[in-house]
């Protein structure tokens, strides 16, 4: 899933300043389970920014995904009666309700992070950027993309020490965790092919399927 | 010969190498290279010219280089895959082959984490096991990584790092293995201080027989502190300072003569070390003491090839 966190509540203040009608619209799927802007996460900034400044008047709601427009749609009817929309959706959703309402500010309260579990409870980690080009069938299904700090495909690098990164004691090598999931489902013949080079994906992406276009176009 | 260096003349020709390090400054001033240039030049084979080493920003390694090359000092460019993509490493390769740089060392670099700008974009476009076989191609077949022909020649001696310290241990010479499969001509190490491990190590070389595929260069930290002592067990991710080594340190009446002793010592032992071809001395802010080093470990004068 997408793992966000929320921005520190001054910045929002700020973004919201200008405004004295706010609907603040929380997303019922990622942000929910990483508990940045779910149900929850939406009454308390709600309410946060009602008891910061008495004259405002802020509005909650929250959709499913905010990242498809039939789940958008849901916001039409309230929209008209506010002068922004506080989005708790990540960027994607953001972008996906701006999009929906041109001529409405909408204003991003959380800061989105990368795609991820929660690795302990409170602690998310990021396990894929999608690059575009998988190959965890050949890493012990463990990304080293994403999940070496210096994203490399021939690693161990030699700051690794004791299954520890280089970057930080509480960051695994994903190398050496790499190195014992290979070892363990008998595949370490994989760590001595010859390195390929990465083809890096153009950004924005775009993924066309021509076979849907045409099944829509006829 | 590869590239006709110094470097690649002494190795191929079976003498011990002795190779160190000249940092760059944190500054625009060339007299700083210049004067580890003129102190080093006797007493050293080739030197490397670091790459915004630990992630700080120096002069370019680029520019270092040239200016050794100035005074009849061999140098050995490093180059970091973390600052340049595919583009700006190929394109450095051909610039410092035109101003007759004839020594690469490819490296990952430290992360920039590190460095002092520490909120940096690491690029990491390619790693360096890939950079070792885009040079090796680019040198061996004339081509680009995309296959494009490339008009002159590249003659490079090419260099990777093998950390012996580093886990998996027991991945570490697969790791080699690849470096050298890549194209790895010869092989600077992490700083020894725990011989019996790094024994160990070459021992899993020469079983697989990458001793005779390359040239083991022994890295070397010569300790002018038991603080310094400390903060390399501590704080150096890879190396591997063992206790015995702190306390001599802790325990000297002069720590500068306990830690040359200490270096001399390591030399003696890795000289008996088969499959080791040479050493590299990485004195940072002690460059000073390498020509003293070189003497009394028995290594003096240089051989001219």
């Amino acid at each position: 899933m997408i793992i966000a966190e929320q921005k520190a509540l001054t910045e929002i203040e700020d973004m919201v300043g200008p405004y004295r009608k706010i609907l603040v619209v929380g997303c019922g799927t990622c942000m929910t389970f990483c508990s940045a802007g779910g149900p929850d996460e939406v009454g308390q900034l709600a309410e946060a920014l009602a008891s910061g400044n008495k004259d405002i008047v802020v509005e909650k709601s929250t959709i499913p995904r905010q990242c498809a427009v039939k789940f958008i749609d849901r916001l039409e009817s309230k929209v008209g009666d506010y002068e922004a929309i506080l989005s708790m959706a990540c960027g994607n959703g953001v972008q996906a309700v701006a999009s929906r309402f041109p001529n409405k500010p909408v204003l991003p309260a959380l800061n989105t992070q990368f795609i991820g579990v929660e690795a302990e409870s409170g602690i998310w980690t990021e396990t894929c950027m999608a690059c575009g080009d998988c190959i965890l069938w050949r890493t012990g299904g463990i990304c080293p993309v994403t999940r070496c700090a210096k994203g490399l495909l021939n690693g161990a690098c030699g700051g690794a020490s004791e299954g520890k990164c280089e970057v930080s004691k509480d960051r695994p090598c994903a190398w050496q965790e790499i190195y014992h999931a290979l070892k363990r489902l008998n595949m370490l013949h994989y760590l001595k092919e010859k390195p390929q080079v990465k083809d890096w994906p153009i950004h924005p992406g775009r993924v066309v399927r021509q076979d849907l276009r045409e099944v829509e176009a006829s | 010969m590869k590239s006709g260096s110094n470097l690649e003349r002494i190795l191929e020709g079976g003498q011990f190498a002795v190779t160190a390090e000249a940092g760059p400054p944190k500054g625009s001033s060339p007299k700083v290279i210049q004067r580890k240039g003129e102190l080093l030049k006797l007493c050293c084979d080739a030197l490397n010219v670091t790459d915004n080493q630990t992630a700080i920003v120096r002069m370019s390694s680029l520019s270092g280089c040239v200016l050794l090359k100035e005074l009849g000092v061999e140098p050995v460019l490093q180059m970091v895959v973390r600052d340049r993509n595919r583009l700006a490493l190929q394109g450095d390769i051909l610039g410092a082959a035109a101003l007759g740089i004839r020594n690469v060392l490819c490296l990952s670099g430290d992360h920039q984490r590190f460095g002092n700008h520490p909120a940096a974009k690491g690029v990491y476009d390619i790693d360096s096991i890939q950079f070792i076989q885009m040079v090796k191609t680019m040198r061996d077949e004339h081509r680009f990584l995309n296959g494009e022909e490339i008009s002159g020649d590249v003659p490079f001696f090419i260099g990777a790092a093998a950390n012996p310290f580093a886990d998996p241990f027991e991945f570490r010479v697969t790791r080699l293995a690849k470096k050298v499969n890549a194209g790895a001509d010869f092989i600077q190490t992490q700083g020894i201080f725990d011989v019996p491990k790094f024994v160990e190590w070459m021992k899993m070389v020469r079983d697989r027989g990458l001793h005779e595929k390359t040239h083991i260069l022994a890295g070397l930290i010569p300790i002018k502190s038991v603080g310094m002592a400390r903060y390399m067990r501590n704080n150096v991710s890879g190396l591997s300072v063992p206790q015995e080594i702190v306390d001599r340190m802790a325990d000297a009446k002069d720590a500068k003569e306990e830690g040359v002793k200490i270096c001399l010592e390591t030399i003696e032992q890795l000289k008996e070390v088969e499959g080791i071809h040479g050493i590299h001395i990485m004195a940072v802010a002690w460059e000073d003491i390498v020509p003293r080093i070189v003497e009394e470990a028995g290594l003096m004068p240089r051989p001219v090839v």
